[in-house]
């Protein structure tokens, strides 16, 4: 395997984890790209190092697919426009649905993984 | 997502990405951070600020056309830079696709496309078949009496309807119409709904107008009806005088009818219905061979079953009846076939030259852009190395040969139309000629051809990007000696390729063109120069007997010879080159009887006793005839050498008879005359000519010998006869040179466009060939200037760098040679007194690749031999 595949599947599995990150993320609220990076970088301890070279053509997919929805707005700290992303309906049924997948996935992965701490 | 908001959008992700940058930098700054470290701080937590503005971007797809639109200006840019060979490439590619979209457009409209008519694929034209001798007529015309045997047999397995194309009439002047002569078809009543043609006016023939009592009816042609009456609606129930005798016009026939087929005079004018017009004996007999048969096939019943139902009833009508002119079996064929099967093999090949062409045309500039490709190889290995993706490389190269052949295939779109424009005009004899047009089928084929023209020659450059050696490109010293030695294989490859199509268009063009000279060098056996021919024929309305009809005869022959500018002229039922003319078959009387119904097949002229000496026909024994051998006195004979020798082999035939199969009139031969062909690409046959003054005849041929200018005679025979009877057309008015000329026409396009494109090959083969070498020798110039330097012999160096450069040649020169005599034999047929694999031309068209070869060598090889040690070791 080449440098390079390894990098393509890594991405891969990151992207589809990232898209279900950032729905996750904005159902706490509207927030802008900024924010949403700080958060999941923040949550999880700084483990998932948030890349901007994933976040933002991140977000416009979602935008494109119609789970969110983007809106310049004034942000209550600071005396300057953001670029707000909101949740749609369609992006809370989309994050349903990865949660579940994730879920199964994450049951599947640990039932291989640990069998015995299973059965106990 | 819109293309148009794309600035928008742009401009909104650079404003989220700058206030996101913003906001982080101020973090920075709240975390105690100097200002500029901030500033720093933020980039660095942020990453390659366009990268991640790209990345963005490629999320909205109209990324890929903005890319594209890219890759086009950069390849604009670098045909601009190369005008020379932008300007090559796209005339080779207009040349190539236009020849190919122009014969698309030809065979599709007069070979491919259905007959105008009612369910086409039903349609099928009904022939005999016969074996003469040596000679084999698949489709040969059938008599009437065969015909209705078979059209009993026949059942309901097809409908059948009989025509005669052969017919023509005279048209009365009137109403201040000339007099003219048209050409028709008698038909029988059921011939339109068999065709399932209706008529724009009046009505087709119905079985009381098929009769021979009936009253006299005619419907017209659209063209005639047009031409003639101005396209007057009013037309239907008036009377039309042909042959000086009153018809009904019954109806009018859409401009869609145009009954085609071998036998068929291409445009008939005037349909009569057969019973009615054709003698009570025609009708019935099985011995002369008048008519088509023209059939519907029922739903679910073939051809072939229809002919194996006929074969049993023509077999049996040749047990009772076993004289000779009645056929053995029947044939046909589909009437599409029947209309265009003559036309079938000179334009199949001429589309495969033009697709070699087109071939051709591609390998020259996959070749070129395979040079472009090799001078931009660091560019190249520099993208790569930079993490330019291969498929983006490969896009280029594709864009680039689509730009040119786009280009070129637009250039050969306006091409093809003024060669279409052109051809309707150069070949009127072509049939359905005139439905030939450009449709949106032909556009969508000429997309077509570009596209697979582009992707197959941009491939071809882009493969040669290879993507190990690209990478090794960066390694190599600048001192390479051997670089791009894989690419010229390649190279040698594609000129191999090139030479091959090239000797097998070539060997096509030398064997057609050998046959066009040979057809025009044919003797007709007459001197052609100055002779006029004029055709008329007596209506027996008006010439009742045929005392009348020798007077006007005598009388106008005597006219026209006292013509100032006349050299001599003479009376001919058929002059030479002008056709078949008639045939009967004949028995020697003093010979023992031969088996019952054979005998030997002569063509018959009628000749008035001045036809030969007019001619310069010489007169090899006997005499010609005498001025009382007429009327009463008609039954003597004057054979053609030809006929001398079938007939009386080692004897002399004067004074013995011939005598008529059917009919029984002796006829004393008294003279024999050198021979004369009745079509120029046809054997020479047996002629016999008899007294034209008696016989019966009235369909006559005045030929005119003018002392100066045939064509100026034409006007004043006209007067002559108009003089003598101001109702008898005349037809017919050519020169005997327009008569040879008329029938090489199809010989001398076929030639002549097969020449052209092989000369086009010729030259591409040689410019490619002069490329691959230059190239190669521009990349060794440092390798040849080391051997100089070494001492090498200059000589040495020349032979190395020809035979280098002539290789590919000889290669693809044999494998084009082993080519062509496969596909030779595919032109037999249009050949004339030409062997498929004439000698002459198999070794005349290495010779002159050869010849081409070593020209474009030369060169090349020239500067290597000549090439300064020092400067090319300098130039490096």
């Amino acid at each position: 395997m080449t440098k390079q595949q390894q990098q393509q599947q890594r991405a891969g599995l990151l992207q589809g984890t990232l898209d279900m990150l950032i729905l996750r993320t904005l159902l706490y609220g509207p927030a802008h790209g900024h924010q949403i990076g700080k958060h999941i970088q923040r949550t999880t301890n700084d483990f998932l190092q948030m890349q901007h070279g994933s976040l933002y053509p991140a977000l416009h997919r979602l935008e494109r697919r119609g789970w969110v929805t983007s809106k310049w707005e004034q942000a209550p700290d600071r005396n300057r426009e953001f670029k707000y992303y909101r949740l749609t309906d369609k992006g809370r049924k989309q994050l349903a649905v990865e949660e579940s997948q994730w879920k199964q996935m994450a049951e599947a992965v640990a039932r291989v993984m640990w069998p015995v701490a299973e059965e106990n | 997502m819109k293309w148009w908001t794309a600035r928008q959008r742009d401009a909104d992700l650079r404003r989220e990405l700058q206030s996101d940058l913003d906001l982080e930098e101020e973090e920075q700054c709240e975390r105690g951070l100097s200002p500029a470290d901030a500033h720093y701080a933020a980039l660095r937590a942020f990453g390659n600020l366009t990268l991640i503005h790209e990345q963005t971007r490629a999320i909205w797809s109209f990324v890929w056309l903005e890319s594209l639109a890219r890759d086009l200006r950069y390849c604009l840019r670098a045909l601009r830079q190369a005008p020379g060979f932008t300007a090559i490439a796209i005339l080779l590619m207009a040349l190539g696709i236009g020849a190919n979209v122009a014969l698309f457009a030809v065979i599709r409209s007069v070979l491919l496309n259905p007959l105008p008519y009612r369910d086409p694929g039903r349609l099928v034209a009904l022939y005999s078949y016969i074996r003469e001798n040596k000679h084999v007529h698949h489709f040969a015309p059938i008599d009437a009496g065969s015909f209705s045997a078979w059209k009993q047999g026949a059942g309901d397995a097809a409908e059948m309807a009989l025509i005669c194309p052969f017919q023509n009439y005279n048209v009365s002047a009137e109403n201040g119409q000339l007099p003219e002569k048209v050409d028709a078809a008698m038909v029988s009543a059921n011939f339109f709904s068999v065709l399932g043609v209706q008529p724009i006016l009046g009505r087709t023939f119905v079985p009381s107008d098929d009769r021979r009592e009936a009253q006299a009816t005619a419907i017209l042609s659209y063209s005639f009806w047009k031409r003639r009456y101005d396209g007057d609606p009013n037309v239907i129930g008036r009377t039309i005088r042909l042959d000086a005798q009153p018809y009904t016009i019954i109806g009018v026939m859409p401009a869609s009818l145009i009954f085609l087929g071998p036998f068929s005079p291409g445009k008939i004018q005037l349909w009569t219905p057969v019973t009615h017009e054709a003698p009570a004996w025609l009708m019935s007999t099985l011995e002369d061979h008048e008519f088509v048969g023209v059939a519907r096939l029922a739903p679910g019943v073939t051809l072939a079953q229809l002919l194996a139902r006929l074969d049993p009833i023509q077999a049996h009508i040749k047990a009772e009846h076993p004289s000779a002119p009645v056929r053995d079996a029947t044939s046909g064929r589909s009437l599409l076939n029947d209309a265009v099967q003559e036309y079938k093999t000179p334009l199949y090949v001429l589309f495969a030259a033009t697709a070699c062409v087109l071939l051709i045309a591609c390998l020259n500039i996959a070749s070129l852009l395979v040079a472009r490709a090799a001078a931009r190889q660091k560019e190249f290995a520099i993208r790569t190395a930079l993490g330019g993706g291969r498929i983006r490389l490969l896009r280029e190269r594709v864009l680039e040969s689509l730009l040119l052949t786009a280009s070129g295939g637009a250039l050969g779109v306006g091409l093809a139309a003024a060669a279409l424009r052109w051809l309707q005009h150069a070949r009127p004899d072509l049939r359905r000629v005139d439905t030939v047009h450009l449709d949106w089928t032909i556009v969508a084929f000429a997309a077509g051809v570009i596209a697979a023209a582009a992707l197959f020659s941009g491939l071809i450059a882009a493969l040669s990007i290879d993507r190990t050696r690209i990478l090794s490109a960066l390694q190599e010293s600048s001192r390479t000696q051997s670089g791009g030695r894989g690419r010229a294989r390649l190279r040698r490859a594609l000129l191999a390729l090139e030479v091959c199509l090239t000797v097998v268009l070539l060997i096509g063009a030398g064997l057609l063109l050998k046959s066009y000279t040979r057809l025009r060098s044919t003797d007709l056996g007459i001197p052609t120069d100055n002779v006029l021919t004029l055709g008329i024929s007596l209506p027996e309305a008006r010439y009742k007997t045929a005392v009348q009809q020798v007077t006007f005869l005598e009388e106008l022959i005597a006219r026209v010879r006292a013509l100032p500018g006349v050299a001599s002229a003479g009376l001919v039922s058929r002059a030479p080159g002008q056709g078949w003319g008639g045939d009967r078959l004949t028995t020697v009387v003093e010979h023992p009887p031969m088996a019952r119904g054979t005998g030997t097949d002569m063509l018959m002229r009628g000749a008035d006793p001045d036809y030969f000496s007019a001619m310069h026909l010489p007169v090899l024994e006997g005499r010609t005839f005498d001025p009382d051998e007429r009327l009463k006195n008609d039954h003597v004979a004057i054979i053609s050498k030809e006929a001398a020798h079938v007939c009386f082999p080692g004897e002399d035939p004067l004074g013995k008879h011939l005598r008529f199969v059917t009919g029984g009139d002796a006829y004393k031969i008294i003279g024999v005359v050198s021979d004369t062909r009745y079509s120029i690409s046809e054997p020479v046959l047996p002629m016999m000519y008899i007294p034209i003054y008696g016989n019966g005849y009235t369909n006559v041929t005045i030929v005119v010998h003018a002392a100066h200018d045939a064509d100026a005679m034409a006007l004043p025979v006209e007067k002559v006869i108009g003089r003598m009877d101001p109702d008898l057309p005349v037809a017919g008015v050519l020169t005997l040179q327009e008569t040879i000329t008329t029938s090489t026409l199809g010989s001398q396009f076929d030639s002549l466009v097969v020449l052209g494109f092989a000369i086009i090959a010729l030259l591409l083969a040689a410019v490619g060939h002069y490329g691959v070498l230059a190239y190669l020798v521009t990349q060794r110039t440092g390798e040849i200037g080391i051997r100089i330097a070494l001492g090498a012999q200059r000589r040495r160096v020349l032979r190395d760098v020809l035979v280098d450069g002539i290789r590919p040649a000889l290669l693809g020169m044999v494998a084009g040679l082993a080519l062509s005599a496969l596909c030779v034999r595919l032109i037999t047929s249009i050949l004339y007194q030409t062997q498929p694999l004439d000698p002459y031309v198999f070794a005349a068209v290495p010779g002159l690749l050869l010849l081409a070869a070593i020209a474009a060598c030369l060169a090349p090889a020239l500067r290597a031999a000549n090439l300064d040690p020092a400067g090319a070791l300098r130039t490096e």
